[in-house]
């Protein structure tokens, strides 16, 4: 049996991802060409997928693999609402483990000086916000009791307070650096994130002991080699 | 020209409706030689009829009005219909009772997903037969209903709604804690329930056995070495296990933390699995205290299987491929 278990695992690209391969090292799967390849997407023979974390919980929810690691803000944002929007279930997926690395944090941000969210609020009754996270931006809103205006966007978030386009932006930072190279301050946190391991709930099933051998086995992990820190910029 | 319908919802050409009723008249089949009679009940009902059943996530989501301005829903579920049709027709009939029933029910659906807002339901409720009898034998319907459509791989879920609560309740967790609690595990979100564990300020020898419990799943041995406020549901599983001839028996996974986002479940509950479907395929469970709502107080139990999940874990399994299938039976550890 390999070191996954012969479970199916989606690893995530992009920021999480280095964190992800160190700790399937820890675990002793073989990662030389997971690191080296960054075309590949199946590597079948030990049992990762590599997606966007976006996806994840799409392949994971489908059973296209066992287990998935994507982070929180992911799951936030595509999860459900809870009891008071009944009918708005999240993603069928069982959330077994904070992997503890990809550490970030959702802020409220507007420019500096006097908030510009306020005084729109004060004035016009709503702030535009402008985010990639829209459900996470308006359940904050609504639970803060604040009407507001949700602006999705795909690329560079900053962009829009800049521009007037809105007033804040609800975004994920690490480092804080982006927000003030643009001359943007943090409001309000929203919520911190890290990296989550995941599970297809058949899979939990009728895999359980795969799945619990594998969760013994990271949390008896030392803390040094759960993944490196958090990604840079942000 | 195209005309759309709703998202959510299909027309079924011949082909598949071929197919799809050749499940509905195996199940059919199955059920009514178990002596399950089979119902209508109207799509639409009263929304202040309904209402007295809780049906937590699973609520109606559809509402019109009718000409008195009476509100009317779509139905969600059939278990609920069954009880109402049980309150007002057969109110002095002796117990126990066997309804089986094909219906489309309706559900509120998230864009974008796939989900459906109209799903075809086949399922039992047996009515007046309380734990463990009436539980083995709604298992028992069941199995044989899934052996005769031809799924081979299917596994049974079987836990208890009670029993979380009852370990919260004798844990010291307080009152205002436990919803949160509930809707972690609901969700099956093992982090949160973490989180709202240290947040409340639960003991630590506390919160490992809420942490650890849920988790639980596989053969008889995660029965063993239980604290006592679970003792009373787990010896009910036993029970229940005891009395199912063994090639159910054998479907038979234990999972502590199974709980169904519906409500008016009181004791054990169930959930079908197969390897073909990431998702499952069908479950039910006893739900004692919903008839009394509707004023006949008995004991009850049933289970719905969702008609088109049921035919995609079909044409999985012969295909040989689907979701989990690829390393099902490496990873199996039941096998």
């Amino acid at each position: 049996m390999s070191a996954t278990n012969g479970l199916t695992i989606a690893v995530p690209r992009g920021a999480l991802f280095d964190g992800t391969v160190d700790l399937l090292s820890a675990l002793g799967l073989d990662t030389g060409e997971l690191r080296s390849n960054d075309r590949k997407l199946l590597f079948e023979d030990i049992g990762v997928i590599t997606m966007r974390p976006s996806d994840v919980p799409t392949y994971v929810e489908a059973g296209a693999a066992d287990l998935g690691v994507t982070g929180k803000d992911v799951l936030l944002e595509q999860g459900g609402w809870g009891s008071s929007h009944p009918g708005e279930g999240g993603r069928e997926v069982y959330e077994l483990l904070d992997l503890g690395y990809g550490r970030c944090t959702m802020v409220l941000a507007s420019k500096a000086g006097p908030d510009p969210a306020l005084e729109a609020l004060r004035r016009l009754g709503v702030m535009r916000v402008a985010t990639k996270y829209p459900r996470i931006a308006a359940r904050h809103l609504e639970e803060t009791g604040r009407q507001a205006e949700i602006v999705e966007v795909k690329g560079s978030v900053e962009l829009a307070p800049l521009t007037g386009v809105v007033e804040a932006i609800v975004d994920l930072t690490a480092t804080g650096t982006t927000l003030r190279e643009n001359n943007l301050v943090i409001r309000e946190e929203i919520v911190v994130c890290t990296a989550r391991l995941i599970a297809n709930p058949v899979a939990h099933k009728l895999k359980a002991g795969p799945i619990d051998d594998l969760l013994a086995r990271l949390r008896a992990l030392p803390a040094e080699s759960r993944g490196r820190g958090a990604p840079e910029g942000g | 020209m195209i005309h759309p319908i709703p998202s959510g919802t299909r027309d079924v050409l011949p082909d598949e409706t071929r197919e799809v009723r050749a499940i509905t008249d195996t199940l059919r089949g199955v059920f009514e030689r178990h002596g399950y009679g089979e119902v209508y009940t109207p799509a639409l009902e009263y929304e202040s009829v309904l209402a007295r059943a809780d049906m937590a996530e699973a609520r109606p989501a559809y509402r019109v009005f009718d000409e008195s301005g009476a509100v009317l829903v779509l139905r969600s579920d059939m278990t609920v219909p069954i009880a109402r049709v049980v309150a007002s027709r057969y109110a002095t009939t002796e117990p126990p009772l066997r309804f089986c029933y094909f219906a489309h029910c309706y559900r509120g659906v998230r864009p974008q997903r796939g989900q459906p807002r109209e799903l075809l339901q086949a399922g039992i409720e047996l009515i007046g037969s309380p734990a463990p009898q009436g539980t083995a034998e709604a298992l028992g319907v069941l199995c044989h209903s899934l052996d005769a459509t031809g799924l081979k791989d299917y596994r049974i879920g079987l836990g208890d709604a009670s029993l979380f609560p009852a370990l919260m309740a004798s844990l010291g967790v307080p009152e205002s804690s436990r919803q949160g609690l509930l809707e972690a595990l609901v969700l099956r979100d093992f982090v949160g329930l973490e989180h709202t564990l240290a947040e409340a300020g639960i003991a630590a020898e506390a919160a490992e056995l809420l942490l650890e419990i849920p988790q639980r799943r596989g053969g008889q041995d995660v029965l063993t070495d239980v604290p006592a406020a679970a003792a009373e549901a787990v010896t009910g599983l036993r029970r229940v296990h005891e009395l199912l001839e063994p090639a159910v028996a054998d479907r038979v996974i234990f999972d502590l933390g199974l709980v169904r986002n519906i409500g008016y479940y009181t004791g054990a509950v169930f959930d079908v699995y197969d390897p073909a479907l990431g998702a499952p395929i069908g479950g039910g469970g006893r739900y004692d205290e919903l008839l009394g709502r509707f004023g006949r107080t008995l004991p009850a139990v049933g289970f719905a299987l969702g008609v088109d999940r049921l035919h995609i874990a079909l044409a999985g399994e012969e295909r040989g491929t689907g979701a989990l299938l690829a390393a099902a039976t490496a990873g199996d550890p039941q096998r």
